[in-house]
């Protein structure tokens, strides 16, 4: 999964008067109403936050009164896939001319059957549609598979992902991994058996 | 199943592509509508140009002319991917500019399929298509004066599009989950205003509130209530209070207790001032439909077994709306009536948070003015009898009525409960006690009796003699009082009238609801 990052950020929180005493919710506040939008400076989606409030220091600030700043330091866990990034989400909608993906729960990724390789087939099973690979009748997706997707584009305003799945190393996480995990095997057993010899 | 009816006729549009071909299947149709949208890109733009207009037909009583229409619409939620927003401006608008009201059920589903691929295939078209969406919610105005008369095709034809409506809703935000965070400032903004005839506003709400019953409301029941709250409190307000006599208005107020209340109900029609409400009917009916839905819907809450959680939202959005409004005189009722439904859980909830506000330093005092004359569940410990007397204890010797509002309030309404439920606090010897700071609290030299509202005072002062609650070595102790004309005293800027919120509701058809009986319920439930 890529398109994830930490940041620690230095952020001055502006709360109003009326919240003194309670500041504490009021950064709460504040910093929640960013989640699920895409801020320039943070540089992603902010998808949830930690904060600690270094000094109890606060200061009212010159052409906001009667707003009053506090210093805090956030880790801010951000969503910002670039395109190629490889992430991963659940597919919750599946037909003949596209895949919906829900990824991380927030973000909508849509694959459309021009980014959907060759290999892919679409057929019905047990009266559910599916696309099955060609070469590997095992890699199968359908409805509820967490499938790794390529990034083509993100639209940061509604957190919409359109996806491609032309790369081989994509489809079916489930299954890549054991793919993966096989060829491992395969290399050591390699590397044995030549040692062996 | 369309495609050969489409072929036998003549003016169709893929004649010239499959002449000879009997069986086309649905994926040609699509590379059919997969080539014209790609065509226009090319500068050759006649096959484009047929699709447009075959969403444009406004007259599908040609059950051909339908079936071509479901075909297109099939085939373009099948084809999303190649729509452009730059160049294939005309489709899209021509899209948008379809209404569900104007089509058979089978095109509304291809319509309402092709909307929701269109929504979810990229974010560009997301808020167009909640937008179209909304839009529907309303009908045409042929359609609203045939929906005044209830015309059973009409009415089975506005389930059948507000149905797929609310389906389409579901099924993008489960698709597109920040979706229901983009609807709901629409939804706000889209709301009729107060001017547009009943039946709009009313559908409108009609169609909110069962979207705060679908999955969608629980995430976004709380800005749903708000919306229906506000426009409650502005047609609220658009009724004349001013305009009802203050002698009348006192006069039936108080000819409740509790056990009388089925009565009450009962020839309250003759005592209310109801005509002078009368002023503006076409408002007062609005007000009035719009409270009997939102009462339904309670009701339905309640029966679901979620009012719990959505009197929370409700409490919320009363406390922005409802709280701090001047004379608001009906919407108020939405809270008590939530209340009876559960007097365990909302009323129990409903009294304790009034009271937090109450003793909280830091609500502005207009709130906890207004809370005061609401907490009923004070009474119940007597806190804020004893609230009360601390007061006087404490307070120094500045007498002004404007620095004491607050305590004013509380004395209001305890003088008010006592007005309903004298007898039978006095019943209750336990009861009887903890009422004994009254009689400090009124002859304490802040003199509540001569600021608080007189009509209250007044029947206050009745109940209290005939109830004996002050009887002192034989003599009722406030008897001149009690003959005397009461001023009114806190002239000016004062709120003691304001904020009534036990007059009885004045709307005629949400009496239906018995609304005395939900006070009364009420009541018991706090008092209990």
């Amino acid at each position: 999964m890529e398109g994830l990052k930490v940041s620690d950020a230095e952020l001055i929180v502006y709360i109003h008067p009326s919240k003194c005493g309670n500041e504490v919710q009021a950064i709460y506040r504040e910093l929640s109403s960013l989640l699920f939008q895409y801020d320039e400076t943070f540089d992603g989606v902010l998808l949830g936050y930690d904060f600690t409030v270094e000094s109890k220091q606060a200061k009212i600030l010159a052409g906001l009164t009667p707003y009053f700043g506090v210093r805090v330091n956030a880790k801010l866990l951000l969503f910002d896939p670039k395109p190629n990034n490889f992430v991963e989400g659940k597919i919750v909608k599946l037909s003949a001319e596209s895949i919906h993906v829900v990824v991380l729960g927030v973000s909508a990724a849509v694959i459309t059957d021009i980014d959907i390789r060759e290999e892919f087939k679409y057929k019905m099973r047990d009266g559910e549609g599916c696309f099955v690979s060609r070469s590997h009748k095992r890699h199968v997706l359908k409805i509820g598979t967490m499938l790794r997707l390529q990034v083509e584009s993100f639209d940061q305003e509604v957190m919409h992902i359109a996806g491609s799945l032309v790369p081989a190393n994509t489809g079916c996480v489930k299954w890549l991994e054991k793919q993966s995990r096989e060829a491992l095997h395969m290399d050591r057993d390699d590397h044995k058996r030549r040692k062996i010899a | 199943m369309g495609a050969v009816e489409v072929l036998t006729d003549p003016s169709s549009l893929y004649e010239a592509d499959y002449v000879g071909n009997v069986d086309v299947s649905d994926t040609d149709m699509m590379q059919y509508v997969r080539n014209a949208l790609a065509s226009v890109k090319t500068g050759e733009s006649d096959r484009y140009d047929d699709l447009v207009r075959a969403l444009q037909i406004k007259n599908v009583s040609d059950p051909d002319a339908g079936a071509q229409l479901e075909i297109v619409l099939k085939a373009l939620s099948s084809s999303v991917a190649c729509i452009d927003v730059i160049h294939h401006r005309k489709l899209l608008s021509s899209i948008f500019g379809m209404s569900l009201w104007d089509h058979k059920p089978y095109i509304m589903d291809a319509l309402v399929g092709l909307l929701i691929s269109l929504a979810v295939s990229s974010g560009k078209y997301l808020d167009s298509c909640l937008n179209m969406l909304i839009s529907n919610f309303l009908p045409p105005s042929w359609v609203i004066s045939k929906l005044a008369v209830a015309n059973p095709r009409v009415v089975n034809k506005k389930t059948e599009v507000l149905s797929r409506v609310h389906e389409a809703f579901l099924k993008i935000s489960l698709l597109f989950p920040l979706a229901p965070s983009r609807l709901f400032p629409m939804l706000a903004q889209r709301m009729p205003k107060i001017n547009k005839k009943d039946h709009v506003i009313v559908m409108y709400v009609e169609n909110l509130l069962k979207l705060e019953n679908s999955v969608i409301g629980q995430v976004g029941g709380r800005m749903i209530l708000m919306m229906v709250m506000e426009r409650l409190r502005d047609l609220d307000l658009e009724i004349g209070w001013d305009d009802i006599p203050q002698d009348d208005s006192s006069r039936g107020m108080f000819d409740m207790e509790l056990e009388d209340a089925a009565e009450a109900t009962m020839d309250e029609g003759d005592e209310l001032p109801v005509g002078s409400l009368n002023q503006d009917t076409s408002i007062s009916d609005c007000l009035d439909k719009l409270m009997i839905k939102s009462f339904d819907h309670l009701e339905s809450c309640q029966n679901a077994g979620r009012l719990d959680q959505v009197f929370e939202n409700l409490f919320e959005s009363f406390e922005n709306f409802i709280l701090n409004t001047y004379k608001s005189k009906v919407s108020q009722f939405l809270l008590f009536f939530a209340c009876s439904l559960d007097p365990e859980n909302c009323g129990v909830k409903f009294a304790s948070k009034l009271l937090d506000i109450f003793l909280s330093s830091n609500k502005p005092r207009p709130t906890r003015q207004s809370v005061a004359t609401l907490i009923l569940l004070c009474l119940k410990k007597f806190r804020l009898v004893d609230e009360c007397a601390d007061y006087c204890r404490t307070c120094n010797n500045d007498i002004r009525p404007e620095a004491h509002q607050i305590f004013y309030s509380g004395c209001q309404a305890i003088m008010y409960v006592l007005c309903f439920r004298m007898r039978s606090i006095l019943d209750v010897p336990r009861f009887r006690s903890q009422l004994i700071p009254l009689e400090s609290i009124l002859m304490h030299k802040l003199n509540p009796l001569m600021v608080c509202l007189p009509s209250v005072v007044a029947e206050f002062l009745r109940q209290a003699k005939t109830g004996g609650l002050f009887i002192v070595s034989g003599s009722y102790i406030f008897e001149d009082l009690l003959e005397s004309e009461l001023s009114r005293a806190f002239g000016g800027c004062e709120r003691l009238d304001t904020f009534f919120p036990f007059d009885p509701c004045m709307l005629k058809e949400s009496n239906r609801f018995a609304l005395f009986q939900t006070l009364a319920l009420f009541c018991f439930a706090v008092l209990e």
